[in-house]
């Protein structure tokens, strides 16, 4: 008697036909969602980089900084801004330039780290946002936030939202998908939740599936030992003919549901390891995502998973990177996390592009919050560390029509306040969301006598991102 | 949607007549237009509030009614940019309220229950409702399906009933079964947001458990729900408060509890007090206060300052904004009571009587004079002489022996052992000295080892006692410089006579080249000391320092060999009375502190923008809080069962209703405000709310009630006319049917396969769990238990509730079947049917060793022939005897699967040894490899995970 199955068994049968009558009446009743408008993104791929990545680092160039080493970071930047537990002890706020060259790429001339080699060659591809920003300034609450629009858990995860605003595009793979991936420095990698792919107060059908490298690339998905496919098949047709009987008997619409789920369940165990299967790569894409891609579950492998569901049509692929907390030695920390993640995610972009599907797949790289100028612990000329920062930081997008060679945004000489073009994590699921075709403000679900959103009562779609 | 269809189409046809503000008007004033127009002051356009009727004459009713139907869109209300429009419908409908004066009503869940005459029973109110919309009940439900369904809806197990059972009687028996009150607890565990981790990112174990078995007890022995209540809120600030009714307020340590480094600790205390207003607000009033956190709530007239007012009710725990990061990991962030362990406080106590006399003695030994044998320690001299090295092997490269010295390094890279063999000096030996220096610039040395044979070592120089600890993972660093040679010194337990002696040191990394020589002595070891001592010991008495005595006399001790040993001693006692207090189970509580911890309006919600101070106080829409009640937690759960409270006996009774029915009278069971949905029958509700109140909340007596009920009892099955006019079965024109909890399917295919172990209470356990899944997440270096430790033998059979709960990865065969993630309050499942959910039951080894043993049952049980064993197999799982035509079905499938396991021999073995336990190894393969498919069949079924 659930509410939640999408299948009407009764429009089926004659002697319920004022049923399926009442159901055309209602055309709403059993629609298949849609988007409000024409999309720019059929799907989203979100590389997010948990435990957030230095932009000072990586993506925002502070030369004036290298004659500042070691120098107080003036109080009339610091503000009133709040600090971690970690660092408001410190004594001192000295100055860390970064120890990495940057360089200019591309007809667009953008300056990023050489700890992106890879990446830099698709700067004329990127959409790069110097300005993004947050409140919160813990990993968890931080994450959660970015994940869901709000600090504390309960809320559906964008994936969710997407999956319960578009549905799936394909009928034997979950619409919403989340791939871990740990580092392979000895780096403390900072740890996720379920429910950063949750589906919140949603229903729970709408919440993401993850995937894993092991025997099991979806829960529960291999028969046990002894139980062939042949097997499995005969035990379902047994399920079904029972299940049949049963419909006949009592007329549930929620008997049919079942029956169909269990089809899909069957098609899933053929159609995931077809889809986690590697092996059937050719030798050259190993090379192009680079020597980690033949390890299963690493991100590099991942990557190359994420190109496959994006070709199946998973509409929300979300991969996880854990550990970019470089709150000390952080220049042998990030070039680690670089030598994990900038190749592989240099040759997604590049296989996305060479397979059309650029076009229609926006990606997102980015982590929960930026990190500090000023050096966490001990200041010397090779080694540092950065604590959180939640005032600026640096996420890119690519695809899907956002603009290519683009820098939005500035923050100051110290990469700690934002000077032009602020943008709000609201703001950006604002914009992702509008680019699959979806407006935030009507993407809305009714729950405790609220209507809720991805972005609560805020965010601005950001127009300038979009070519 | 059909069902606000039909809904709709049938107020609108009574509505004609008769127009209630309640249930025709204000769900539409509140949808579209409270948000701009409503309670929040500070969220109003134009100074218009609809909500209260003098407002709405002020403004002049027509205005309302032009507003909602201009074409001008500068005008209409509500505007486009709401993304709200109304219906020519509701158009009309306000159209004929204004007409017929515009008349309000309180909203109906703040105005006291009162107890219609119009029906005596449940069955009565509910009859009558469906007579109005052309229904009729459907008949009784079978007396199998019956017994099924009650047997779950009041234990979450399969009925055990024999045939001659009276079904009163049978239910009676259900109600004294202990298993009732852990099928009651679960609804409770969400509500309270039960887990066994402190939730966000380090999520490290806590301990809450007797507080679940407090509440398994507390339904098991009827507690009124006022009682039940009152010790949950408040149970330490009753009177002569009892170890249980201390327990008991474990309900609001329940939140999530941080324990990051580096967090605020004042913005994280905000949100655990914030919590457990929210819950509060949520479980006894069906009130959703976390809107009013940051500005006055947007439907319900509740304001800001009502928040922060309930929050001074829980703002005065001792506790602190914090985990205690870096704890062990079972330790309790306070206040929390320890639970009496009699075994282990007895072995306390013992442990403590044998540590006094050691104390005493060491006490003794302390107090003797230091004088005389400093004295003797400076008048000795200690006879050096060296040990003549004969032979030196290991290293990166070879030791050399140079003038009695054996030359290590220059470099030595990694773990190396030297070995040197050297002459004795005659004699007993009592201690040696090791001496390290260099002619480099500079050198240095780690050590981590220092072994001579079997012979017993202790360090006479604490600063390279580390090197006999034999860990080389402990080092103990050499700092060497030309003409400064660094010396350490050990002595022997027992004297040592040559000739000869074998010395391993253990060296992990050295820079630059160093001389190691060896001395021995035959001196009393008592005034053998390190140079530091001994210059401490020549000063006078007056001019050693506070430190430099302590120094002195800490050394005299350190060097007899009973103090040695009684200090040994000690230690030991010591480390095994941490560990039995370690193992004294605890559970998190509630304290009031002694000084009011102050509360104030937080200005949006933000923890650091602290406005108005406030007192606790109850909202003020509400009755007020009785002046013979005291203003804290007590006075509060007092207030919420009173009387006069219009909500709690609603709320409460509508969850119980939910339980048994599937969806609330009340569908919309945790809002019970204006964007709530209206009871489906609200006399009916009101009805029950008073008998529960009159009784005494008496739960079992409600309990029974409902399911004694002719609704109730009704069978489920879809007629025509009840699918047509009654699709959501919102007006109970037949009886419920609904997929099971997550907890419930587990635990009926381990009660029918006979795997269920029945044991009640206790600390959490860990099944069957995929693995790597848990790795993929959890932290690793701050948590040691960063890997999912599997239990074994009956943790592994345990009922669903009993199952380790970590909030950031709740066990998925939980999640997969719609339980919550309890990390904030839930009053409500949804309930899925998912893909997800066919593969856990087909492949997860939970279910395929429960199909394995209810094959062995069938087999051994069931008689001789394929029917009599399916009949049995279907009567454990699902209380009833399959149709011929099931019978068919799965006839064909033992017959075709024996044959086929008989071919291939090797996947039943397979089949048959996956999961821990083990069935009887005597039957033969092929035919238990086939009745465990035919069994892993029945547990796919629709019937097996629905309530009938």
């Amino acid at each position: 008697m659930s509410t939640e199955s999408s299948l009407a068994p009764f429009s089926r049968r004659n002697w319920l036909k004022s049923l399926a009558l009442a159901s055309l009446a209602n055309p709403k009743l059993f629609a298949s969602p849609a988007a409000h408008f024409a999309p720019r993104a059929k799907r989203i791929i979100w590389l997010t980089q948990a435990g957030a990545p230095s932009q000072l680092d990586l993506f925002d160039h502070k030369p004036g900084l290298a004659s500042q080493f070691d120098k107080d970071l003036p109080n009339s930047v610091r503000g009133e801004q709040r600090l971690t537990g970690m660092t408001a002890g410190q004594k001192r706020f000295p100055i860390a330039p970064s120890v990495f060259k940057f360089a200019q790429h591309g007809q667009s001339g953008m300056w990023l780290s050489e700890l992106l080699p890879h990446t830099s060659k698709f700067a004329d591809e990127i959409c790069l946002i110097r300005s993004l920003h947050t409140e919160a300034i813990n990993h968890d609450p931080a994450m959660t936030l970015l994940q869901t629009g709000h600090q504390i858990g309960g809320r559906p995860a964008f994936g969710a939202w997407v999956s319960y605003g578009l549905g799936s595009d394909n009928a034997d793979l979950p619409a919403f998908v989340a791939l871990i991936s740990r580092p392979s420095g000895p780096t403390n990698a900072q740890p996720l939740h379920e429910r950063m792919w949750g589906s919140g107060f949603l229903p729970s059908k709408y919440q993401g599936v993850r995937m894993s490298s092991g025997k099991d690339p979806v829960l529960f998905l291999s028969n046990p030992p002894g139980i062939t496919t042949e097997r499995r098949r005969a035990m379902l047709d047994d399920v079904a003919a029972l299940n049949r009987l049963k419909l006949a008997d009592y007329h549930d619409p929620e008997t049919q549901a079942r029956i169909d789920q269990y089809e899909m369940a069957f098609r899933m165990q053929s159609a995931v390891p077809d889809l986690a299967d590697l092996s059937k790569e050719p030798a050259d894409i190993y090379e192009r995502y680079g020597p980690e891609s033949k390890k299963p579950g690493t991100y590099a492998a991942n990557c190359i998973l994420a190109r496959r569901l994006a070709e199946r049509g998973v509409r929300f692929i979300q991969l996880y990177h854990r550990g970019w907390d470089q709150h000390n030695n952080l220049p042998s920390g990030i070039k680690s996390q670089c030598h994990d993640t900038d190749q592989p995610t240099a040759a997604l972009l590049a296989e996305l592009k060479e397979r059309g599907m650029l076009d229609d797949t926006l990606v997102i790289w980015g982590g929960e919050f930026g990190r500090t100028v000023y050096s966490q612990g001990v200041l010397t000329r090779d080694n540092h560390g950065r604590d959180h920062h939640p005032r600026c930081y640096s996420v890119w997008m690519a695809g899907a029509s956002v603009k290519g060679g683009h820098v939005h945004g500035e923050t100051d000489d110290f990469s700690y306040n934002i000077v032009k073009d602020p943008v709000h994590i609201h703001d950006l699921n604002a914009t992702a969301l509008h680019l699959l075709g979806l407006d935030h403000t009507r993407l809305t679900y009714r729950f405790q006598g609220r209507d809720y959103r991805l972005t609560d009562i805020h965010g601005n779609v950001i127009q300038n991102l979009v070519a | 949607m059909l069902f606000r269809l039909c809904l709709l189409s049938f107020t609108t046809l009574a509505g004609a007549a008769e127009l209630s503000f309640n249930r025709d008007i204000r769900p539409i004033l509140s949808d579209n237009c409270f948000y701009c127009h409503g309670p929040d002051k500070n969220n109003r356009k134009g100074d218009l509030r609809l909500d209260v009727r003098e407002e709405l004459i002020k403004l002049g009713p027509q205005t309302l009614i032009e507003r909602i139907h201009t074409t001008d869109a500068d005008d209409l209300m509500p505007p486009a940019e709401s993304h709200k429009k109304l219906s020519a419908k509701q158009k009309d409908t306000l159209k004929q309220w204004i007409a017929e004066g515009a008349k309000y009503e309180p909203h109906w869940a703040f105005v006291p229950p009162v107890k219609s005459k119009a029906g005596k029973s449940i069955d009565d109110f509910i009859r009558a409702e469906l007579k109005k919309h052309g229904l009729q009940p459907a008949p009784k439900a079978s007396r199998e399906t019956l017994m099924r369904r009650i047997a779950l809806d009041l234990t979450g197990l399969p009925p055990k009933a024999s045939d001659d059972d009276d079904l009163n009687d049978f239910i009676d028996q259900l109600l004294q079964s202990p298993h009732y009150g852990e099928h009651m607890a679960v609804g409770w565990l969400d509500a309270a947001r039960f887990a066994d981790t402190n939730g966000y990112q380090v999520d490290r174990d806590r301990e809450l458990w007797p507080w679940r078995d407090w509440v398994i007890k507390a339904f098991n022995t009827n507690l009124p729900f006022d009682q039940f209540t009152i010790e949950q809120l408040a149970g330490d600030l009753l009177p002569n408060a009892t170890l249980d009714q201390k327990i008991a307020t474990g309900f609001h340590r329940n939140h999530m509890l941080n324990e990051e480094g580096g967090i605020i600790a004042e913005e994280f205390l905000a949100e655990y007090t914030a919590d457990r207003v929210e819950t509060t607000a949520a479980v006894w009033m069906g009130q959703t206060f976390n809107c009013c956190r940051c500005h006055d709530h947007k439907f319900d007239p509740f304001a800001q300052r009502d928040f922060y007012a309930m929050k001074a009710f829980f703002h005065n725990v001792p506790e602190k904004g914090v985990g205690i990061y870096g704890n062990p990991v079972r330790t309790n962030a306070p206040p929390f009571v320890k639970l009496p362990a009699p075994e282990l406080e007895a072995k306390i106590t013992a442990l403590n009587a044998k540590l006094k006399p050691v104390e005493d003695k060491l006490r003794g030994l302390a107090a003797g004079d230091l004088e005389p044998w400093a004295k003797k320690l400076v008048a000795t001299k200690i006879d050096w002489q060296p040990l003549e090295p004969q032979k030196a092997t290991g290293g990166d490269n070879p030791p050399q022996i140079t003038d009695k010295a054996v030359l290590i390094g220059p470099q030595e890279t990694r773990a190396n052992n030297i070995v040197i063999k050297a002459k004795l000096p005659a004699g007993k030996i009592t201690a040696l000295r090791l001496e390290c220096s260099t002619t480099a610039p500079s050198a240095s040395f780690q050590w981590s080892e220092l072994k001579m044979g079997k012979t017993k070592l202790h360090p006479i120089d604490a600063t390279h006692a580390s090197v006999l600890d034999n860990d080389r993972k402990t080092r103990s660093v050499l700092s060497v410089a030309p003409n400064k040679p660094v010396q350490a010194l050990f002595e022997f337990e027992k004297p040592l006579e040559g000739p000869e002696v074998e010395i391993t040191i253990g060296v992990e990394n050295a820079g630059g080249p160093s001389q190691w020589r060896l001395f021995a002595t035959t001196t009393p070891t008592d005034v053998v000391a390190p140079a530091s001592i001994v210059t401490i010991a020549q000063k006078e008495h007056a001019k050693r320092n506070a430190a430099e005595r302590k120094q002195l006399a800490d050394f005299r001790l350190s060097q007899m060999p009973e103090h040695r040993r009684l200090s040994e001693e000690a230690a030991s006692l010591k480390k095994q009375i941490a560990a039995a207090e370690a193992e004294i189970p605890t559970t998190l509580v509630m304290e009031e502190q002694k000084e009011m911890r102050p509360t104030f309006i937080l200005m949006r919600g933000a923890y650091d923008k602290p406005g108005e101070k406030v007192i606790a106080a109850t909202p003020a829409v509400l009755p007020a809080l009785a002046a013979d009640l005291p203003r804290n937690r007590l006075g509060l759960a007092k207030w919420l069962v009173s009387r006069e409270n219009p909500l709690t006996a609603r709320v409460i009774v509508n969850r119980f209703w939910q339980h048994f029915f599937g969806t609330g009278l009340v569908r919309t069971s945790e809002d019970f405000g204006s964007q709530g949905e209206q009871p489906s029958h609200p006399e009916l509700l009101d009805w029950l709310a008073v008998t529960f109140q009159e009784s005494g909340w008496d739960v079992k007596k409600l309990v029974k009630m409902i399911v004694t009920s002719e609704t109730y009892q009704q069978s489920s099955r879809f007629s025509v006319r009840n699918a047509q006019l009654d699709p959501m079965n919102t007006w109970l024109s037949r009886g419920p049917r609904h997929r099971l909890s997550a907890e419930v399917i587990r635990d009926q295919a381990l009660a029918a396969s006979g795997l269920l172990v029945e044991k009640i209470g206790g600390p959490s356990v860990k099944p069957y769990h995929p693995p790597g899944l848990y790795e993929q997440v959890v932290a690793q270096r701050d948590n040691p238990k960063a890997t999912y430790q599997q239990g074994s033998g009956d943790d592994l059979h345990r009922r669903s509730l009993y199952t380790y709960w970590k909030r950031s990865v709740p066990h998925p065969g939980m999640l997969l079947f719609d339980a919550p993630f309890r990390e904030t309050c839930a009053l409500r499942r949804s309930r899925s049917n998912t893909p997800l959910q066919a593969l856990n039951l087909q492949n997860d080894p939970t279910y395929v060793e429960a199909a394995r043993f209810l094959a062995q049952r069938m087999i051994q049980e069931g008689g001789a022939s394929i029917e009599s064993r399916l009949t049995h197999g279907f009567h454990l799982l699902l209380g009833r005897k399959p149709s011929q035509q099931e019978l068919q079905v799965l006839a064909a499938a033992v017959e075709r699967s024996i044959k086929d396991f008989t071919k291939d021999a090797e996947a039943a073995k397979q089949l048959l040894t996956f999961g821990e336990a083990k069935t009887d190894d005597k039957l033969p393969p092929a035919e238990l490899a086939a009745y465990t498919t035919v069994a892993s069949t029945l547990i796919n079924l629709d019937e097996t995970i629905t309530k009938e």
